[in-house]
């Protein structure tokens, strides 16, 4: 599963990937009784691979409760991480000492989805922007406000709100603010999760437009949490499809929108509706049935099982590993897996035709 | 399903104020607009806008103070709801209007079962006795696809997904077969493909009773692929009205055309850069006496800046009938 992953980035990777996530588990416990014994985990994240090239931005989008900022906030050692391994530039985040850790936290910077809550109240936005400095440079106060500025410039705040409380500001403002936070310390890597989410449509532009100027800029590395996928077609070079936890699949942007292989992927994206009448009024669309299991009880089999519409039995009793199916496209599914596919793990199933017309039956409604 | 039949609402001039501790906010501003029997009118704007707003002052669901819905007309079977006392209103909500929120989890009461909650306008509006509200409490519930129905109307809210909570709010809302039903961004706290189910029962509710309904929401996808005709609201005030073919495929305010324009594409040639609206929408402190959207209109010229521009019809069809629109350049157009 490792070499899977390795090999599907290799040919695309000019340099070496800045970061790289293997088999990363994070579970949190849970306890009940008087006692309060451990009876159990919530698998919020369970063996997530993947990797990020220098420059690039990965989209990794998902419902509510997938683990996608949960993988975010693992990879930045914001939660200790049940298991598994996170190498940043070089060093595994996950088993750093805390000292080195304090050493290695320029580099990796994140943006917050609500701009309101991550920004403190009674902090004038200089503060704010400037925290970052006083903690890991030994800057004097002219110094750190001249970078102050310089930042504000870069995510187009005015110099003269420097002394200004964030509830002075809007939505869109705010996160301005967040990203210049982010920014102060030079990182090569920064986790946006749900940057837009909390934002109206006409100032979500604008903020995904700053965001990629600084990366064309800066050289950043992005991680783009997010559940907006046609936002996420927008930014992200390629796209990971979180589903309880679990990546179903990651592929190069283009690629997935057109011809997703994970039949999640495929109920995901035919699921987002297009602001066109003529399209939509013509659209075949595959409704899900049911909900998202839980994560502190996912099915025995592929964790999609309960609501895949090509569902047959291996699926209800093995997990499918992520693995190269095509040339750059990772899916975990067992219609993909060599078993079933007599091609091998390179092509397509041998299948697919007669599958897709069986699920046109099941899962399509028109 | 849009029959051009007889308006079961119609709303004339509509004008909320609320009064804060700054002064005055013009939420709705002369909003007028009438919902046909049978139609589903899609209302969109971005938070503030006043979308939401006016669909509560119409049916007496803003506490006053601060609001105030200082003046206008709303018909709806045969009487000016806005002139009736609170307890014909309280009547009529739930009965001839039904409504279903944004967030199905606090607008559920948690301590009583979801059984309860359907029963309770059945047994107010209805007249019907507590067994007979169950079976029918039951046949909602199945009929919003929610399975075993019988059994879970004993479950309270919290034992139900989100998807499955935003069912039980429509059983509530269809419990008096309303005339109107109002549903205010009722899939915007849901998944994608949660949403999809939601918007899939809706078009089956529809085939199947056939009620008018507003759907109030700032995701343009989601009306394109449901609604008859389109309000697009900016400030308080409609600036653009009219089929929904028509007006996605021809719009007509610059407002419109880069709300649609600054959504990326889910399929399609993909674009380098996104759209911008430049600016933020304006602060209503007072009533508009000039385009709204000016400050913002990359074809702003003198007289927005000096007089608010009036709905005027594109197509020659009668005000609110066909497409309209609220701009000075989109009505010199017109007559250039």
């Amino acid at each position: 599963m490792l070499d899977a992953v390795t090999r599907a980035t290799a040919p695309l990777a000019a340099a070496k990937p800045l970061v790289q996530v293997r088999d990363l588990k994070m579970y949190f416990p849970v306890h009940s009784g008087i006692l309060r014994r451990h009876t159990g985990d919530v698998k919020a994240v369970d063996g997530v691979s993947f990797d990020i090239l220098t420059g690039e931005t990965l989209g990794l989008v998902g419902e509510s409760g997938c683990g996608k900022s949960t993988v975010g906030r693992a990879l930045l050692r914001l939660y200790e991480p049940t298991a598994g391994s996170v190498t940043i530039d070089g060093d595994d985040i996950a088993t750093l000492s805390p000292e080195k850790l304090r050493l290695k936290r320029p580099t990796m910077q994140m943006v917050f989805q609500d701009p309101q809550a991550s920004l403190n109240p009674r902090m004038h936005l200089a503060d704010i922007i400037g925290e970052p400095l006083i903690e890991h440079t030994r800057w004097s106060a002219e110094r750190r406000l001249e970078r102050i500025y310089e930042l504000m410039d870069a995510v187009g705040l005015n110099r003269r709100f420097a002394n200004r409380f964030p509830y002075e500001f809007s939505g869109g403002q705010r996160q301005r603010i967040g990203i210049a936070r982010a920014l102060a310390l030079n990182p090569k890597f920064i986790v946006c999760d749900e940057p837009i989410a909390a934002l109206d449509v006409s100032i979500q532009a604008q903020v995904v437009n700053l965001l990629e100027d600084l990366q064309d800029r800066l050289g950043l590395t992005y991680l783009f949490i997010s559940h907006d996928l046609s936002m996420v077609r927008h930014i992200a070079d390629r796209v990971a499809v979180m589903y309880l936890g679990r990546i179903a699949e990651i592929s190069p942007r283009d690629a997935l929108y057109s011809r997703p292989l994970h039949p999640y992927a495929e109920a995901l994206l035919s699921a987002v509706p297009e602001p066109d009448p003529n399209v939509e009024s013509t659209r075949t669309r595959i409704i899900l049935k049911g909900d998202v299991p839980s994560p502190a009880n996912p099915p025995k089999g592929c964790n999609f099982c309960t609501r895949c519409p090509r569902v047959f039995d291996r699926c209800r009793v093995e997990k499918p590993d992520l693995v190269q199916v095509e040339p750059g496209r990772l899916v975990a599914c067992h219609l993909y897996s060599a078993t079933t596919n007599p091609a091998g793990s390179t092509g397509r199933p041998e299948a697919p035709t007669q599958v897709k017309a069986e699920h046109n039956q099941q899962g399509v409604s028109v | 399903m849009p029959d051009g039949g007889q308006s079961v609402l119609d709303v004339r001039d509509l004008v909320t104020v609320f009064r804060t501790r700054g002064g005055e906010v013009h939420a709705v501003n002369s909003v007028s607009f009438h919902l046909r029997s049978g139609e589903l009118l899609g209302v969109v704007g971005e938070s503030g806008s006043g979308k939401s707003v006016t669909m509560m002052s119409l049916i007496g669901l803003l506490p006053s103070p601060p609001a105030d819905v200082r003046s206008g007309e709303v018909w709806l079977g045969g009487r000016d709801i806005l002139k009736i006392s609170p307890d014909a209103l309280r009547d009529l909500r739930g009965d001839k209007v039904g409504f279903v929120f944004q967030d199905p989890m606090t607008s559920l009461n948690p301590v009583f079962t979801v059984g309860n909650q359907i029963m309770e306008p059945l047994i107010r509006h209805m007249g019907l006795t507590r067994a007979q509200a169950r079976v029918r409490a039951a046949e909602l519930l199945e009929l919003v696809g929610i399975p075993d129905a019988a059994k879970r109307l004993s479950a309270y809210p919290h034992q139900f997904s989100g998807g499955m909570r935003q069912r039980v709010m429509i059983a509530i809302a269809l419990a008096c077969d309303p005339d109107v039903l109002i549903a205010d961004e009722p899939t915007t706290a849901l998944d994608v493909t949660i949403q999809a189910q939601i918007l899939e029962l809706v078009k089956e509710l529809r085939r199947k009773l056939g009620m008018a309904i507003i759907w109030i929401t700032h995701d343009l996808g989601v009306i394109a692929g449901i609604a008859d005709r389109v309000m697009v609201m900016y400030a308080g005030q409609i600036v653009e009205q009219g089929p929904v073919k028509a007006l996605f495929g021809n719009p007509q305010h610059p407002y419109t055309r880069a709300l649609l324009k600054t959504i990326p594409a889910i399929s399609g040639p993909r674009e380098d850069r996104l759209q911008v609206i430049e600016g933020q929408p304006p602060i209503l402190a007072e009533a508009p006496v000039a385009c709204s959207f000016r400050a913002r209109c990359p074809h702003a010229f003198d007289r927005c800046h000096s007089e608010n521009p009036r709905r005027r019809a594109i197509d020659g069809l009668p005000l609110g009938q066909g497409h309209d629109v609220a701009c000075h350049l989109a009505a010199e157009a017109m007559h250039a």
